[in-house]
């Protein structure tokens, strides 16, 4: 039975398939990081092309979907202020939080916007110097440079009534704490090319030779993923374990070092919170020195809040590759992106809504 | 949400002092984007765009397939609105 949809190179990925599973010998179990990369294998099936032998799982590759409740709960809070005009990407809206989301926020008249760009909210500040801006900072490193720029531009243009809540947050990090997971299952990485195209490939290094597992710099189209897969298979195959660039059509190694430096000179590493993972050292990006100032948090004196306890939401154990979106019992019933009981049901590129748009009503290819 | 999106860089905007500025076009659709993180982007050029930002240049051909690919996905609504 064939699931794939049209995409670019067909035939090439058949080809690079039937190599995959010439080379394989044994069972070999690979993770994505990259929200991109998941809406790609399972939209197109690529997963349903591989010999039974390799088994990809999901990881956090989905920036909105590790959003913990607390900080929701954080955007909701400072959203109900009168003088604040609330600011995100749309995928933020229906993130539950505790009690409701923003759009729910929005609804009973909380001045929450959708804009394209933090940069765009900056320009909000500007033209509104009677209210308070504030941006709430989702992403990964691919978005963390946009929110470093805004808060750069404010300070140079000494915009004081905006802030960024920040929810920002880097992948290798969260990819060592699955890796130093006892119950780890992960034997290889495609890494995320977009993360990449800023970070460059040196990041995973010691994780590569620490962990002994190959991390293979991947883009998101499906021939992409396959190729990424193959070099994974053939590293394993020869008990190799090296950071590998599979995408240099768009990634350079030393990645987009401009960019590099705007992040080091705005924010720092520090812990952060996962949604379903906890908290993993050096994993978010924090407002350092001077830019401090445009922290929400500093800016309204917010207190701390407490970790949330989950719903029945198993979003920790569908990121770190434990168990797949339909084995959770409220897959597809009690949990729908209309009604998501959690994050990976809401994002486009959240796992649990990738299986329940391409695969609820076909459960055999959740077997692959 | 972390995808980039590649465009055309129509017009670069000189009012702008403190950060270089163009105007680009994705699939038709044309939007301001920062270039202070792209020097070497000039215009004719693809800049990979995310955020109102451009990260990094590609070249014409690469521009469509990433296009097409991210079109595949539903995943252009960042561009699109």
């Amino acid at each position: 039975m064939k699931f794939v949809d049209e995409y670019r190179g067909q035939a090439e990925a058949e080809r690079i398939a039937e190599e995959i599973a010439r080379i394989t010998t044994r069972p070999h179990t690979l993770m994505e990081v990259c929200g991109g990369q998941t809406h790609a294998i399972v939209k197109f099936g690529i997963d349903t092309l591989l010999p039974d032998a390799i088994e990809l799982v999901h990881g956090p590759g989905c920036p909105v979907c590790v959003t913990p409740v607390e900080r929701i709960d954080l955007a909701l809070e400072v959203a109900r202020r009168s003088e604040v005009i609330l600011c995100s990407f749309g995928d933020m809206l229906r993130v539950p939080g505790s009690h409701g989301d923003l759009f729910a926020a929005k609804a009973a008249g909380a001045d929450v916007r959708v804009v394209y760009s933090p940069l765009d909210a900056v320009a909000l500040a500007k033209k509104h110097p009677d209210r308070q801006v504030v941006f709430f900072a989702v992403g990964f490193e691919t978005t963390a440079p946009a929110h470093a720029l805004a808060v750069f531009r404010a300070d140079q243009e000494g915009i004081a009534n905006f802030s960024i809540l920040t929810a920002l947050v880097r992948v290798p990090p969260a990819m060592e704490a699955i890796l130093g997971s006892p119950k780890c299952r992960v034997q290889g990485f495609l890494a995320a090319g977009h993360v990449c195209t800023i970070m460059g490939c040196g990041e995973y290094e010691p994780l590569a030779a620490k962990y002994k597992v190959p991390i293979v710099v991947t883009g998101f189209e499906p021939l992409d993923i396959l190729d990424g897969v193959l070099r994974c298979v053939r590293q394993l195959e020869a008990g190799e374990a090296r950071v590998e660039n599979a995408y240099t059509r768009v990634v350079k190694n030393a990645g987009n070092t401009h960019a590099q430096r705007l992040l080091e000179s705005v924010f720092e590493a520090g812990a952060r919170d996962w949604r379903g993972l906890g908290p993993i050292p050096d994993s978010g990006l924090h407002l350092r020195g001077r830019y401090t100032e445009y922290d929400t948090v500093r800016r309204f004196g917010l207190p701390p809040v407490a970790a949330v306890a989950e719903s029945e939401c198993i979003a920790g154990d569908v990121l770190q590759g434990w168990k797949k979106p339909h084995e959770c019992p409220a897959f597809g019933t009690r949990c729908t992106p209309e009604h998501p009981l959690g994050a990976p049901m809401v994002s486009g590129e959240g796992a649990c809504a990738a299986y329940y748009r391409y695969r609820r009503e076909d459960p055999a290819r959740n077997s692959a | 949400m972390c995808l980039a999106v590649p465009g055309k860089i129509l017009e670069i905007d000189p009012s702008d002092l403190l950060m270089r500025t163009a105007r680009v076009s994705f699939g038709g659709v044309v939007r301001e984007i920062s270039l202070a993180l792209v020097p070497e982007a000039e215009v004719g050029g693809y800049v990979l765009a995310h955020a109102g930002i451009g990260i990094g240049m590609v070249d014409e051909e690469e521009a469509g397939h990433i296009f097409e690919a991210l079109r595949q996905l539903d995943a252009l609504e960042e561009v699109e609105g």
